[in-house]
């Protein structure tokens, strides 16, 4: 049986009634790391009403399964879901942590690691589907080798990476034009 | 070795720039996307629980003083994947304009007015069969500046997270035998009839509840895994 796949529709800019800010929760011994940054559109204004969902690893790599029975947990296991909403001046900010690398593309058990990462999602009223990025971290060794960033022309691999100022991390969000931030086909 | 998500049917997604709908202009992505094979990062996602709603949630009409105006409704169904397997235990968390099409934001009206009792915000978990089911009101159709004389058809906002991230989904239900949908940019999207028929929900008859409420029947179907395990 192959049933069609639904359409996906904007976020529209009201999402903030319906999609509350999900704050990230800190594993036991995680490195604490802020992230700001804004999103601009292609006249570079900021985009006041998007929507910033992450996904990230644990310390170890690894993520939450679903239950193999189908069955519904008391308590949910969120780990590292957060979703930030942009102000007026189309600035966000993410209060999160270093996660562990995560296996490469091919399988679980690949001997090869990723870089750590974080998978980001984005919608707002002017995006019929939701865009799909990763932010990785400055300094980290492992960004050369890592089999996704490879995949990603080089002139361009630095829109994924954020850059460290302040004590803090900043990555930007560009929609359109020079600098344009790289995004997915997921 | 993992499973990954089949990619997007043709002609079921929307491309990022519509001339159409005019905000896509300045959003849209210009370059070229890169493709992002499947790893754990994107075949995982969260693990919701009992404890991810509280039981009042589904119902949009409860938790004011008084019941919101407007026409009730009973909006129901099921989440799939294109497998035709339940998504069990999902969080679905749906946002709406009220009767009188105002949203309950500081960046709406003044074009028609709030309602004490409406906020037209609900959440719901999927059961063991994928069901989920909320009780509403009708929204209203509002006008919007994206072209002259345009006006939304009613519609309910839809958030799905599925099992992985892959698989997360925000939609709009539409009702059946809405004028205003030939003239929409963002129901006219995609051009094939089919995957626009599955945004606009039927009437049931089954659910409506007699001298109550309406029901609106609104199937879900989010990307399914695909059978081919890709170790190489």
């Amino acid at each position: 049986m192959s049933l069609q796949q639904s359409t996906s529709q904007t976020f529209g800019p009201y999402f903030h009634i319906g999609l509350k800010p999900i704050a990230v929760r800190l594993p036991a011994g995680a490195k604490p790391v802020v992230i700001t940054g804004r999103v601009l559109d292609g006249d570079g204004k900021p985009v006041s009403d998007a929507a910033i969902e992450t996904w990230q690893a644990d310390l170890a790599g690894a993520y939450p399964v679903q239950p193999a029975d189908g069955s519904c947990p008391a308590t949910s296991t969120l780990a590292g879901l957060g979703r930030a909403p942009t102000d007026a001046e189309g600035r966000f900010r993410i209060d999160t942590y270093l996660p562990g690398r995560v296996a490469a593309p091919g399988g679980a058990h690949s001997a090869i690691l990723q870089a750590p990462h974080i998978l980001v999602a984005i919608g707002m009223r002017g995006l019929l589907k939701h865009l799909v990025t990763r932010i990785y971290f400055p300094g980290e060794a492992s960004n050369a080798d890592d089999p996704v960033l490879k995949l990603v022309p080089a002139d361009r691999r630095d829109t994924l990476i954020a850059r460290a100022e302040g004590g803090e991390l900043h990555w930007d969000v560009v929609l359109q034009g020079a600098g344009e931030t790289v995004f997915f086909d997921c | 070795m993992i499973e990954v998500y089949r990619r997007p049917m043709q002609g079921t997604q929307p491309e990022y720039r519509f001339p159409p709908y005019g905000s896509t202009a300045k959003r849209a992505p210009t370059r070229p996307l890169v493709m992002l094979p499947h790893t754990l990062s994107e075949t995982t996602g969260p693990v919701f629980g009992h404890d991810s709603v509280k039981a009042s949630e589904f119902d949009l009409t409860a938790g004011h003083a008084d019941l919101p105006l407007g026409k009730r409704i009973v909006v129901s169904g099921r989440v799939l994947d294109d497998g035709g397997k339940p998504v069990r235990h999902t969080l679905v968390e749906i946002w709406q304009a009220n009767s009188a099409g105002r949203y309950r934001h500081p960046n709406d009206g003044p074009h028609s007015p709030l309602d004490p009792n409406f906020t037209g915000c609900g959440r719901a978990m999927t059961d063991a069969e994928g069901r989920y089911r909320f009780i509403s009101i009708e929204p209203g159709a509002y006008p919007w500046r994206n072209h002259y004389n345009a006006w939304r058809p009613k519609h309910i906002h839809f958030s799905l997270w599925g099992e992985a991230f892959t698989q997360r989904l925000v939609t709009q239900m539409y009702f059946p035998g809405d004028p205003l949908l030939p003239f929409d940019p963002i129901f006219n999207c995609v051009t094939d009839t089919k995957a626009r028929d599955r945004l606009v929900s039927s009437l049931d008859w089954e659910t409506t509840i007699p001298e109550s409420a309406i029901g609106y029947r609104f199937d879900i179907v989010l990307r399914g895994r695909h059978a081919t395990p890709v170790d190489r």
